[in-house]
């Protein structure tokens, strides 16, 4: 154990930079396919948000483990078909759980495949660390994932339907705003979220600088 | 309009359901490469041609698979071949215009992991298409693909000398215009089925 170097140890950090500083949809803008076309609905953004997880850890695992059997140059290659072994047994899944939940996924479950935060994750980290970490770190920002998910998801659902999880939030007089459900209401809620993380990344950095601008 | 008619799945695929503002595939390029109109042009071009040459070994593959009951493994043998088009794109571009080849630079290997070309072979296994009908999805995705990008690189052109606030720089403002862009385009769904 002596032989083990600083950063093999893993820390609260490991877990939590995925969610917070670098979580892959807010902060890297990764994965962005995905994250627009299924949260219609809280429902089909955990379920989603779970498939990806799972592939995420999975492959990490595995490409962890084989980091020092991989040859260099085709290491991409077998990096992808890893992944789509692992998307190939979550869609099988998915379809033997719920055939309702696989419909309304459609074909994104398979388009895992190409979702870049799993690719990323196995180039820049699972090649480079022991699996333990590896796990932890894809849990981390597969949980960071999930929730950007929620996060568009409830907001289009609420607005879009008027319900929450399929229950009526508003009531029945509640007029839903269907844009909000349709292909536009993802841009705009991304959108909308992107903004609300910009105003408070530039309130933090300058409190001064606002301060300024009030005495004026 | 009959629905298996070739014109109906070329408008379909290029504008009704436009694969970038209605279905939400290839996000990513979408987003990253609409800086400059005329990089946007030429990936629009280079992803086109993938498409095509992809959807043409996908619909072979796909026989191959049915014929010999191995269908569990289709995504693995598509993004084998999406990889290689990829390849082969990149090759014979090095060979005949350095010069684009230079331009699109790293993005070029990316198409491999746009969604929208998977996406392309799985709709149109999914929607059991013919060798022809695949053809004309293909060409169709393909041109809308170019249309979106396009559009949204000469508004982004536009923007660059427009002052906004700070806070709304960058990719916030990117997927408002994409917003109001797909707003647009829903308009065409009356044409659809």
């Amino acid at each position: 154990m002596a032989g083990r170097k600083r950063d093999d140890i893993i820390t609260a950090d490991t877990f939590l930079e995925g969610i917070w500083r670098e979580n892959p949809v807010f902060v890297m803008l990764l994965g962005m396919c995905p994250v627009l076309a299924v949260t219609n609905s809280v429902m089909n953004a955990i379920a989603m948000g779970l498939a990806t997880t799972f592939v995420l850890i999975g492959s990490s695992t595995l490409v962890s483990l084989l980091r020092n059997v991989i040859p260099k140059q085709v290491r991409i290659a077998t990096y992808i078909v890893i992944i789509a072994t692992f998307v190939t047994i979550v869609d099988y899944v998915i379809q033997a759980i719920s055939l309702d939940l696989y419909n309304a996924l459609g074909a994104f479950i398979q388009l895992i495949v190409v979702n870049c935060i799993i690719l990323g994750r196995a180039e820049a980290y699972a090649s480079k660390n022991r699996p333990l970490k590896a796990i932890v770190s894809g849990l981390g920002m597969g949980s960071g994932f999930t929730i950007a998910l929620l996060c568009l998801g409830s907001v289009r659902e609420l607005l879009g339907s008027g319900t929450l999880l399929g229950f009526s939030v508003f009531g029945a007089q509640f007029e839903p705003w269907v844009v909000m459900i349709l292909p536009p209401g993802g841009f705009f809620v991304l959108g909308a979220w992107l903004l609300l993380f910009n105003w408070l990344r530039e309130r933090k950095a300058s409190p001064e600088m606002k301060e300024a601008v009030h005495a004026r | 309009m009959h629905a298996d008619s070739l014109t109906y799945i070329f408008l379909n695929a290029a504008i009704v359901n436009n694969f970038v503002l209605a279905l939400f595939l290839g996000i990513c390029p979408f987003l990253g490469v609409s800086a400059k109109l005329k990089t946007a042009v030429s990936m629009g071009v280079a992803t086109m041609l993938v498409m095509l040459i992809s959807s043409i070994c996908a619909y072979a593959i796909n026989n191959l698979l049915v014929a010999y009951d191995l269908e569990f493994l289709r995504l693995i043998s598509y993004i084998a071949v999406i990889a290689s088009a990829v390849q082969l794109v990149e090759m014979s571009m090095k060979k005949f215009s350095p010069s684009l080849f230079r331009a699109l630079g790293i993005f070029l290997p990316l198409i491999t992991t746009n969604c929208a070309i998977l996406g392309l072979a799985l709709f149109q296994t999914a929607k059991e298409y013919n060798f022809v009908q695949s053809v004309s999805y293909a060409l169709g995705a393909g041109s809308g693909f170019i249309l979106a990008l396009v559009l949204m690189a000469g508004l982004r052109e536009k923007l660059e000398l427009a002052e906004v606030p700070s806070v709304s720089q960058g990719a916030a403002l990117s997927l408002m215009l994409a917003g109001i862009l797909s707003l647009a385009f829903m308009g065409f769904a009356g044409l659809g089925a």
